[in-house]
């Protein structure tokens, strides 16, 4: 393929606060409704703080994890009394934004995470969408403060659970290291821009520009690794030193990956992979101390507005 | 328990000969020397009106005498190590419940160490309180209220520790208590202290410092009288707060335990060496004193309009000087100090004390003497 041509976008969702104490996409989200865009644009903004009941306590979730909810299953569940603040949130975020799968869902949706690992800035997305990663060149190209990565999750579009599945086209920004519950200006700052990047590029790929093809490099997800744990689950180690805050340098054979309370090393025993969420706080309880992948590159057509 | 003035002055003479490392540019709440009044060796609390709290310590701690210009103070039998006071501050909860478990690094001779989780429901649910900072709940008020489960679940939990580990105040007090705390700021490793007279504790400081030399370890003052709060570890005749950070909450960093453990392992030798005899000769230890809390710039519904300045975040300790960058609004506005005087900011962004109207601290330098102490 050396050219692909989408329909213009007349409706991008920005969404923060999916969890709650990520409070970079909090506070945008708000500055975004405060502002009320006025500068005129091809296609309409919806900023929304996706689940208020979190933000209000400032924790990721109330009763269960909001990002977790979107998948075809959970989608059709059915409406109870007793269903979890989430699910409930899940379902209303669906009619407004999507449905997902669906013509009427926004062209495409943004959503903002923020991260305890040092990760800088990632674009989180599924299938491979040539407008996405279009977008993460642009954005590559023009922010050179942190760096800029994607991740790509290789799960087929009705098992997706996160909030982005349900636009036509959708991304997560995860921007670290930032620890829940702060609000961190630089963190602010370099999400902020990649966010004003993003509606630029709509902008101009809406008014007939032709972005260039080439090469980008993508992260895809292979699994996650737990914490050594002893008999009553509770963990034995801490990520060690020589891991800590190294995501996305290589991980080798033998390679230091915990260290024992004990002082005790385990080592990597396996193929080289890349880690990433490396001690990320709200994956304890999902029993994931860091995440592995694979560093795949692919060959991006030129894109451009479809011309009817 | 009275002492002559004589041996009071010379104790003075001791502290005449420190200076303080920065000039007192204005506020006026810089003292050259620990909380005696300098004139014609009158020795009291001298302490603005406002101080004057029953929580106070008093001028001489119950067990110290003088003799020469040593004060002899009583050995530390029973020490307590606390870990989640705030339930989502790991390293302390690591380091307790390995020490619950393993207690064969935290043994000394002739010393009682008790680790302990001071908040277990908040530890269970990994958040820092369940209804009530338990770290600001040892007021006089609630260690004295009579009355059961309309309490929330943390002022009861005072009450409790204050029985098991106090009474706050008496003579049946625990010697020592080590409250662990982590914090989202670039602190580092820093010892709180609550006192100016606790030449004790002073001396436990100077030792730790010495110890882990190069590497630094600062110590801060919170003595303010109207920011000092009523802390887990005030129950003890001796508090010493450990905060060690950066640290998000919830998260585990090695090198983040490993110091604190570190530490820690110094505060019990110096205890040992203290038991068995030891004296410790006369020092200075540099402190940072707490001055004034600065909030966010907030709307009139409370909510803030900026962020601390990227200049200003991770400089915690770092001189703040007029018209330094401070905080930086949503569209790129700075917004620059505009205190008087040089100041050292700490506790920069610390994500509980959004909700305590806190986004960072400034402190004052000061030299503080301590006499030289020997068990009694």
């Amino acid at each position: 393929m050396e050219h692909a041509s989408f329909p213009p976008l007349s409706r991008v969702a920005i969404c923060g606060g999916t969890h709650g104490n990520e409070m970079t996409g909090v506070y945008i989200v708000r500055e975004m409704q405060k502002k009320k865009e006025n500068a005129a644009r091809s296609f309409s903004i919806i900023p929304v703080l996706t689940n208020p009941r979190a933000v209000d306590v400032c924790r990721r979730y109330a009763d269960m994890d909001l990002n977790r909810c979107f998948t075809d299953a959970l989608l059709s569940s059915p409406v109870t009394n007793s269903m979890p603040y989430e699910l409930r949130r899940a379902q209303e975020l669906n009619t407004q934004l999507g449905p997902k799968g669906g013509k009427e869902a926004v062209d495409l949706l943004v959503d903002l995470h923020n991260t305890t690992a040092n990760m800088g800035l990632c674009l989180i997305f599924y299938s491979l969408d040539w407008l996405t990663l279009h977008i993460l060149k642009y954005i590559q190209n023009k922010i050179s403060s942190v760096p800029v990565r994607a991740i790509q999750l290789d799960i087929p579009l009705s098992d997706a659970y996160s909030l982005e599945a349900v636009g036509k086209h959708g991304f997560a920004i995860e921007v670290g290291p930032q620890p829940h519950g702060v609000l961190r200006a630089d963190i602010f700052n370099v999400a902020k821009k990649a966010v004003d990047l993003t509606l630029e590029f709509i902008q101009e790929f809406n008014a007939g520009r032709r972005f260039e093809g080439g090469e980008v490099e993508a992260y895809t997800f292979v699994k996650s690794i737990d914490y050594p744990r002893d008999s009553s689950g509770e963990i034995t180690a801490a990520i060690h030193p020589e891991l800590q805050d190294k995501d996305f340098q290589l991980l080798r054979s033998g390679d230091p990956l915990f260290l024992s309370f004990s002082g005790e090393t385990v080592k990597h025993d396996g193929e080289d992979l890349y880690p990433f969420f490396i001690n990320e706080c709200a994956y304890y309880e999902k029993k994931v101390a860091f995440q592995l992948a694979l560093k795949t590159t692919f060959l991006l057509p030129s894109v451009s507005v479809e011309k009817n | 328990m009275s002492e002559p003035r004589s041996q009071v002055s010379s104790l003075l003479s001791v502290c005449d000969s420190t200076t303080t490392s920065q000039p007192d540019g204005g506020g006026g709440d810089v003292k050259t020397q620990p909380h005696l009044n300098s004139e014609a060796g009158n020795f009291s609390t001298a302490a603005p009106a406002a101080f004057s709290v029953s929580t106070s310590p008093p001028s001489t701690l119950p067990g110290m005498s003088f003799h020469g210009i040593t004060a002899r103070l009583s050995e530390a039998r029973r020490v307590a190590i606390f870990g989640g006071t705030h339930g989502n501050e790991m390293s302390g909860v690591a380091l307790v419940n390995l020490w619950i478990k393993n207690s064969d690094d935290i043994q000394r001779r002739g010393v009682d160490i008790k680790p302990f989780i001071a908040n277990p429901k908040a530890v269970e649910k990994c958040v820092r309180y369940v209804e009530t900072d338990l770290n600001r709940a040892f007021t006089p008020e609630n260690l004295s209220a009579s009355g059961g489960d309309e309490f929330p679940y943390e002022v009861r939990r005072a009450q409790e520790i204050n029985r098991m580990f106090g009474p706050k105040g008496s003579p049946d007090a625990y010697d020592v208590i080590f409250d662990l705390h982590n914090t989202t700021s670039n602190m580092g490793c820093t010892l709180i202290l609550e006192s100016s007279k606790d030449h004790f504790n002073l001396q436990m400081m100077n030792y730790i410092k010495k110890a882990i030399s190069p590497a630094s370890c600062l110590v801060l003052l919170n003595e303010h009288p109207l920011l000092k709060y009523s802390t887990c570890r005030s129950v003890a005749k001796h508090a010493v707060g450990l905060e060690v950070g950066p640290q998000p909450q919830g998260v585990l960093r090695s090198n983040i335990f490993e110091a604190m453990r570190v530490i820690l392992k110094h505060a019990l030798d110096f205890i040992e060496l203290f038991n068995e005899g030891m004296e410790f000769p006369p020092c200075t230890v540099e402190v940072f004193r707490v001055n004034e809390r600065i909030d966010y710039p907030r709307d009139a519904n409370r909510n803030i309009i900026a962020m601390v300045h990227p200049n200003l975040q991770d400089c915690d300790w770092e001189p703040l000087n007029p018209g330094d960058p401070m905080f930086q609004t949503f569209d790129g506005k700075t917004i620059p100090y505009q205190g008087s005087c040089t100041v050292y900011p700490t506790f920069i962004n610390e994500a509980a004390y959004y909700e305590k109207q806190q986004a960072f601290v400034t402190t004052r330098r000061e030299t503080l003497a301590a006499s030289s102490i020997r068990k009694a």
